[in-house]
């Protein structure tokens, strides 16, 4: 394919234009993602202010071992991500393929691990509004905490499953051959997404699995 | 044609294990009594050391245009505005005191 047979929509001046407009138009959708985690985010911080010593303790309820794993799978997973626009820069097919499946393959894996952690609260009691018991003099306190817990780390799942799905999708057009060195841009904003969902995981370790465990 | 920055697998390898080392340090300083606020002071810095790397060389924010960095840069300062302006008014009110449990 050479450089004349990339079409560019009508409303363009060219096909530069039109990646910037495609580039620009994923941080803004960032933008807004930023702000719908930010919500949560700063409803946390208010309580933690609030309840330093129930969310220090209930923190520690949280697996730190699986919390560690996931947080490097997570990384390792940007980073073949970021290998899959590497190989969709240069054109090649075979290796995009691969990249895109291995984000995929460390993206499960994610899942996995959370899931096991969502299983292992399940069977401690530790699910707010449905089957909590902690230590009474906590327990209120404790309980925010968790939902917390549950609501960041399930929205952060759920873009997980979403980016599983915009990858396989990816995986399809790249093994019909509609990438390109010349056009590769689905490739590069799934890949500004993925490592979106890779940086809200990296504020959500130490918010959720290191409060407390200085303290014992 | 667009101009792009292809950077080299040892270079992505790099930073990969830049962020590794730091997840290791900011699991391992969790357990570290710093005194006060310092232990969050510190997996908050860390963690923003982290979000950056990624940002610019991961989401190549680096190379990117000028209009890139003011709409990265909006979805920061709308986020400190939104967490700022909600602590400001905990930080100066009397506790609340919730209901008692059930």
């Amino acid at each position: 394919m050479s450089n004349g047979d990339i079409v560019h929509a009508h409303q363009f001046d060219d096909f530069a234009q039109q990646h910037e407009a495609s580039w620009n138009g994923m941080w803004v959708f960032l933008g807004t993602e930023v702000m719908f985690f930010g919500g949560m985010f700063a409803g946390y911080t208010m309580y933690r202010y609030l309840y330093p010593q129930a969310f220090a303790s209930a923190s520690n309820h949280l697996d730190i071992l699986l919390g560690t794993i996931n947080t490097a799978v997570l990384i390792c997973s940007s980073f073949t991500m970021a290998l899959a626009v590497r190989s969709a820069q240069l054109g090649a097919r075979k290796p995009i393929m691969i990249f895109l499946l291995l984000t995929i393959v460390l993206g499960t894996v994610f899942l996995g691990i959370k899931f096991t952690e969502y299983y292992q609260k399940w069977v401690e009691h530790l699910i707010p509004g449905y089957d909590f018991s902690y230590t009474l003099s906590l327990a209120r306190p404790a309980a925010i905490f968790f939902s917390f817990y549950f609501a960041l780390t399930g929205v952060h799942a759920l873009h997980m499953i979403i980016g599983i799905g915009l990858l396989t999708w990816l995986i399809v057009k790249a093994h019909r051959g509609r990438f390109s060195r010349e056009y590769n841009t689905p490739v590069e904003l799934v890949g500004l997404y993925w490592h979106f969902v890779d940086i809200i995981w990296i504020f959500l370790f130490p918010l959720l699995y290191l409060v407390g465990r200085h303290l014992g | 044609m667009k101009s792009e920055h292809i950077l080299s697998v040892k270079f992505y390898a790099a930073i990969f294990g830049i962020l590794l080392v730091l997840t290791l340090s900011t699991a391992g300083i969790a357990f570290v009594d710093l005194g006060g606020a310092w232990n969050a002071v510190a997996a908050i810095a860390i963690a923003v050391g982290k979000a950056l790397l990624v940002v610019l060389y991961f989401m190549h924010a680096r190379y990117s245009s000028r209009l890139t960095w003011v709409f990265a840069a909006a979805g920061v300062l709308w986020l400190m505005i939104l967490i700022g302006g909600t602590i400001d008014d905990v930080l100066t009110r009397e506790s609340i005191t919730l209901p008692p449990l059930s």
